[in-house]
């Protein structure tokens, strides 16, 4: 393999061992803060007993979120320095501008609320914890414009042989990048609210602390039922943005070779990559494509085989990953209303306290999805249109990314196993007692 | 101008970085061997636990202001010294998580385990940091393109590795005296007793590290240019001076923030001596990553003066808030603590 596959492997691989503790963290913050701020205004110690047990997961699923992401913002120095020179003007500064506005405030307020118990006052404990939820939140903002960027430029002239910054209002208000915001968000908060879920649906099941999780349980539910929800019906009009930005993803995203009027949803599809066509289309409904991408049953969609076949993006990855991203994005708002409908009878209810153990995972392998159809479904292009991930690569020798690839491989999955090992022990572990 | 303004910014950053993160890597390398039982473990690690991760949060930026302000630097210094960096970096996750993991599970093996992870991951990044910069100080073998011709052993050159034991005794020194003023005891004494010793060492190397930068390096033409300029080398000369002083009369706080003027005052004297270059090529001065070469438009940085300006202050203001809050020295009934380490 050469630098450009291993780079490109280096990064995937970087970018979602991160991504399997930055959503949770995104969500998991703001529950917290909200069940602090509900001791700190009732003086329920319950409320007091939810914030130390879930916080406790919570910081320890932050800290592997921080250090990988470390790792990502000096990668495009060190794998991408071609990249990096080309777009630094823009992209440089938007993560610039993460870092001071709102790294600095997590991270600054998360050690003043893990070592601040007993030192500050109830109140000024809780705003803590709400720092640097807002700040975690805000720190993705950043992060999305600066990856809508990649998906979707604007603002820029290209000068100097590189892209200049020409209208900042434009990065900061890229469509795109508010779309992903969204998406990523309420994604972000739905694996949340599952995960306060599933755990406590564990401790629900063993009939332990009762009124402890069923609060704990409800939460989540409430969360969940709202995001995943949000998510599901946004995805439609992110997905229409997609079509307008990036059309050959969005032909990627449905396997759609011929561009066509009146283009049909199948149901069953299976992508044939080498021949240019679908081996297999069944159940299709007519229209349904064309309705989905442009509101309109008739307006014709693009086929991949509308750009040079250098152009198209990996076809059968993109359209998987779309599938498995859908395909559970729709069961989970099923699970949640479920959940809903026995609020009041979750110890009578195993079988869907069982469910929600099992669906941990879901929102998890849902997100891990969506990035792949966005970023895979990107290529060739680094930033669509105007460089391809091939001229982005640093010039350095294959062997040292090699030697980084296997290492940072071995490290992440040793810390992943040993952190994943710790969430599983203290979240069965069960909160302090009263 | 505003080239100029940023230059000086990207150097004081790092030296911040170096001042912030500087004593909590020096705690970490020095874990075996001033941590003789696990409550002076504890108590080394609670001494940096609120602050290290804001600390580090100064690389990050650090990195990102090299990236907005002078993109073409950030892609051949990463790129150029990419193994070190990639090392730079496992340490410094290995040092986060260990700090975060060591408390959670009450077993010797566990932390002994994690006190290890702790003390590479500390040590680790004061080495590479100190020969990475000497290195820029003394240029890196850059090509017409900017490509890095060289690897790993082109950096462990004499006067590199020189760089990295100064960087690691320097932030030794500076970890050992914020310990001296976080704890009591007997820790307090031995903490104290290797400032003492670590002093007539620091000097010595300092002394020899200005003399092979004269031999090496181009750091001292800025200077010799412009004599009044090297005022600059006053700072830290008294600084180190001072401090001496101060350790004597065991005014532990007032020490710390005397080591904290010397890295920045080191910092500084050779961000200052590299100028107009950020990353001076030792191939041929035609091929150097200056300021006019690597900056990005004025319109970022107009931006970006303008975000750092605002932000920066405040991010000063909630870390000093910070510092004011967790000052006070660690006793047994801080390490009985929710949340301590």
């Amino acid at each position: 393999m050469d630098v450009l596959m291993l780079s490109r492997l280096q990064f995937a691989m970087a970018t979602m061992f991160h991504f399997i503790f930055v959503p949770l963290t995104l969500g998991l913050s703001i529950l917290v803060a909200i069940m602090e701020t509900k001791y700190v205004r009732t003086g329920d110690e319950t409320y007091k007993r939810m914030t130390k047990f879930w916080g406790k997961l919570f910081v320890i699923n932050f800290v592997l979120g921080v250090v990988t992401g470390i790792t990502l913002e000096f990668q495009f120095g060190t794998n991408w320095s071609r990249y990096s020179e080309y777009v630094g003007d823009i992209f440089g500064s938007l993560l610039a501008i993460e870092a001071t506005t709102s790294f600095f405030l997590e991270s600054t307020f998360l050690g003043a609320w893990i070592f601040g118990w007993n030192i500050l006052s109830p109140k000024m404990h809780a705003a803590c914890i709400w720092l640097v939820a807002i700040a975690s939140n805000l720190s993705a903002a950043w992060i999305l414009l600066a990856n809508a960027f990649m998906q979707n430029p604007v603002g820029y002239v290209l000068r100097n042989g590189r892209a200049e910054l020409d209208n900042f209002f434009q990065v900061l208000l890229n469509p795109f990048g508010w779309q992903q915001y969204v998406h990523t968000l309420s994604g972000a908060f739905t694996l949340a609210g599952f995960f306060l879920m599933g755990v406590s649906a564990y401790h629900l099941l063993k009939k332990q602390n009762i009124d402890f999780f069923t609060r704990s349980f409800k939460m989540g539910m409430i969360f969940a039922l709202v995001f995943s929800a949000l998510v599901a019906l946004q995805g439609h009009h992110h997905a229409q943005e997609v079509g307008r930005t990036q059309p050959a993803k969005l032909a990627a995203m449905e396997s759609l070779w011929e561009t066509r009027e009146s283009a049909p949803m199948y149901l069953l599809v299976v992508p044939d990559e080498k021949n240019e066509k679908n081996a297999i289309e069944l159940f299709g409904i007519p229209g349904g494509l064309s309705f989905l991408a442009h509101g309109s049953f008739t307006t014709p969609v693009q086929g991949l085989k509308d750009w040079p076949a250098d152009e198209r993006p990996p076809v059968m990855l993109t359209f998987l990953s779309f599938r498995a991203m859908v395909g559970i994005g729709t069961l989970l708002p099923i699970l949640c209303i479920w959940a809903f409908l026995r609020r009041n009878k979750l110890t009578e209810t195993p079988r869907l306290l069982r469910a929600m153990l099992f669906a941990i995972p879901l929102p998890y392998l849902a997100i891990e999805a969506g990035w792949v159809v966005a970023e895979v479904g990107r290529q060739p292009w680094i930033v669509y249109g105007l460089m391809k991930t091939s001229d982005a690569v640093s010039p350095i020798v294959t062997s040292q990314v090699a030697f980084s690839l296997v290492a940072l491989t071995l490290l992440y999955a040793l810390l992943g196993a040993v952190d994943i090992y710790l969430l599983f022990k203290f979240a069965k572990k069960g909160p302090a007692e009263a | 101008m505003l080239e100029t303004i940023w230059f000086l910014l990207w150097g004081v950053l790092w030296a911040v970085y170096f001042v912030l993160d500087g004593y909590d890597l020096g705690i970490g390398t020095l874990v075996p061997f001033l941590g003789k039982s696990d409550t002076d473990r504890r108590v080394m690690f609670n001494a940096m636990g609120p602050f290290w991760d804001g600390n580090e949060v100064w690389l990050i930026t650090a990195g990102g202001v090299t990236f907005a302000a002078f993109p073409k630097a950030y892609a051949v210094m990463f790129s150029g010294l990419y193994t070190p960096l990639m090392l730079l970096l496992f340490a410094l996750i290995v040092r986060g998580v260990s700090l975060e993991f060591r408390h959670q599970v009450d077993s010797p093996a566990w932390r002994r385990v994690w006190d290890w992870g702790a003390t590479i991951g500390s040590f680790l990044p004061a080495l590479l940091l100190g020969v990475a910069f000497a290195n820029i100080f003394m240029g890196l073998p850059l090509d017409e393109n900017g490509v890095f011709q060289g690897n790993l052993l082109t950096l462990l050159n004499p006067y590199g590795l020189a760089g990295g034991v100064l960087f690691v005794l320097l932030f030794a020194m500076h970890g050992t005296l914020w310990l001296t003023f976080k704890s009591e005891g007997d820790l307090h004494q031995r903490a104290a007793g290797l400032a003492r010793k670590l002093w007539p060492v620091l000097v010595a190397l300092i002394g020899v590290f200005v003399v092979l930068t004269a031999i090496y390096t181009n750091l001292l033409v800025n200077y010799l240019l412009n004599p009044l300029m090297l005022v600059l080398l006053a700072i830290p000369v008294l600084a180190l001076i001072l401090m001496r002083q101060q350790i004597g009369k065991e005014q532990w706080l007032t020490a710390w923030g005397l080591s904290a003027t010397l890295i920045a005052g080191l910092t500084l004297f050779g961000v200052v001596g590299l100028y107009p270059a950020l990353l001076p090529s030792s191939i041929s001065p035609d091929y150097s990553i200056t300021i006019a070469n690597a900056a990005s438009s004025t319109l970022t940085l107009s931006i970006m003066l303008g975000v750092t300006l605002v932000f920066i202050p405040i991010v000063a203001a909630y870390q000093f808030w910070l510092y004011r809050t967790f000052s006070h020295k660690i006793t047994e009934k801080e390490l009985a603590q929710d949340g301590a380490y």
